[in-house]
């Protein structure tokens, strides 16, 4: 059974599981950034920065997850392809759409045709950090909206009267006080990323969803050495006590993360903290 | 003297063209990876199998670096087409649909009969449900029939229905089939079965034609000199050329 757990497949479900961490640790704070840049954008007072974060929250809100990774991903690559085509090969007279086929000069490909296989993987991973960035960090910034909105006004205003400056209004009084208001809606956005990471396999990446199921599947005694029945049920249980642990975990982080930063404000939660001190 | 400038001359010619495009770039051989005996993952974690073999022996011959890739099967031709890999070689048989969107080698299995595996003998064909692999010959066969179709994303799913009740029976690739048949007590062949497709062939974009050549001339001369043969006879795959 030992060496059963320790073939070279093995390993690779082992690697993905780093995958999936990796892919939460990168796109929980980009996904922050792209959210707290598309909250800013959308209560500024310059017209179109305003539309643009209204417009991106919207959109990206709108559109079913499957549909965006699969539409997106693939226009993104392409799209970069074809940039690429134009600036390196202005000789190239061919056409670049040939009915179905996207065909750009071999110094155009991204990445180029003769990478090896990790440059293939990891310009992937990319894309799709990217591309779960994009979407989650639209989820992000009406939160944050909302968040922003939430801190009493009256604060804001004597801050002004106090003669701060618009900026300093922002980060020094907005900011601070709306993670406060913003946390549930994040740790809710938090839980549901990490569920969606076997939406990796979309995009062509080996996730542990995948490879549990490659893994669990009738093995016949012709093709390996170790030859089973339908495991499938048994691999999958080990993913459910996987994600079980992890969100149970984030809850807890989560949770010791809101006792902190409800201390001290003029919300429910402090008032209660206050009390239980004195 | 003349024949010897000419010669150079053309061989000069040839390598540019072949330079131009052939110049250090690599294959990458698309795949699905759940199919034996065509191609599957052994317990290396690598892709192996009658197709792995083969295409690794075209690549020698087309003097080719190839390298292997995984895509599932439901969006093997998507990925192609837009430049992912440049070839499908997954068990894929050669049917006019798929003509349309992409180009075919010549075939390098003859149409491999396609079996229905079941629990008990006395399933009704005409008005059963049948299970069968998205985008597969087979799926499109049955749904011609009066049989009640389930379509699954994996051959793995396909089998599992059967053995849990919810289809009568699958249809799939015999050589698939097999050694399935051959592990399980359960599940036994129906006398009956149904030859469709063309045979299967390596898909390529249709904007690729100098590499289809090249795969094409490659698979002749292994039809040729046997070697062909004696893989198919190696992976238990059916007929002979």
């Amino acid at each position: 059974m030992a060496c059963y757990l320790t073939t070279g497949k093995h390993m690779s479900i082992y690697t993905s599981v780093f995958t999936v961490l990796l892919l939460l640790a990168v796109t929980a704070p980009v996904a922050l950034g792209f959210g707290f840049a598309g909250a800013s954008a959308a209560r500024s007072s310059v017209a179109p920065l305003r539309w643009f974060g209204k417009s991106y929250i919207a959109l990206v809100r709108g559109v079913p997850d499957i549909a965006f990774f699969l539409f997106f991903v693939i226009a993104l690559d392409q799209g970069i392809e074809y940039l690429r085509h134009k600036a390196l090969c202005r000789d190239w007279s061919e056409p670049i759409r040939q009915g179905n086929d996207f065909v750009v000069c071999q110094a155009a490909k991204m990445p180029l045709g003769d990478a090896p296989q990790w440059v293939h993987e990891t310009y992937g991973f990319s894309l799709a950090v990217l591309t779960f960035s994009i979407v989650f960090g639209a989820f992000a910034a009406n939160v944050l909206f909302g968040a922003m909105r939430a801190v009493p006004h009256a604060q804001l205003e004597t801050a002004g009267a106090y003669g701060m400056s618009q900026r300093q209004i922002f980060w020094r009084v907005l900011v601070p006080q709306m993670w406060v208001y913003a946390l549930p809606g994040l740790s809710n956005l938090w839980m549901v990323l990490i569920k969606a990471t076997p939406l990796l396999f979309l995009l062509g990446i080996e996730d542990i969803v995948y490879w549990a199921r490659e893994l669990g599947g009738t093995k016949t005694s012709r093709f390996t050495d170790y030859p089973h029945g339908d495991w499938r049920m048994w691999y999958f249980l080990a993913l459910l006590v996987f994600y079980l642990v992890f969100t149970r975990i984030s809850e807890v982080v989560l949770e010791r993360l809101m006792q902190r930063l409800t201390h001290g404000q003029a919300t429910s939660g402090g008032e209660a903290q206050r009390k239980a001190a004195a | 003297m003349k024949k010897l400038i000419l010669t150079t001359a053309v061989l000069a010619l040839t390598a540019g063209v072949a330079f131009a495009d052939g110049h250090g770039k690599t294959i990458r051989m698309g795949t699905e990876g759940a199919y034996p005996p065509y191609n599957f993952i052994n317990d290396a974690g690598e892709v192996d199998g009658f197709e792995r073999e083969l295409g690794d022996e075209l690549c020698a011959r087309a003097e080719l670096t190839c390298e292997w890739v995984t895509n599932e099967w439901d969006s093997i031709i998507p990925n192609l087409v837009s430049g992912n890999y440049d070839t499908i070689i997954a068990g894929m048989s050669i049917t006019d649909e798929r003509e349309e969107v992409i180009d075919f080698t010549q075939n390098y299995t003859l149409p491999d009969p396609s079996a229905y595996l079941v629990l008990s003998a006395d399933v009704d064909l005409a008005n059963g449900v049948i299970a069968a692999q998205t985008n597969t010959i087979q799926a499109a066969f049955i749904a011609d029939t009066g049989a009640t179709l389930v379509e699954f994303a994996t051959p793995e799913e396909t089998i599992a229905a059967v053995k849990n009740g919810e289809a009568d029976a699958v249809l799939a690739d015999k050589a698939f089939l097999t050694p399935i048949e051959a592990d399980d007590a359960d599940l036994m062949f129906l006398e009956q079965e149904e030859m469709i497709g063309g045979g299967i062939g390596m898909g390529l974009r249709e904007s690729d034609t100098e590499l289809r050549d090249k795969f094409d001339a490659a698979i002749q001369s292994m039809k040729d000199d046997g070697t062909l043969n004696a893989l198919l006879d190696k992976w238990e795959i059916g007929g002979a050329f």
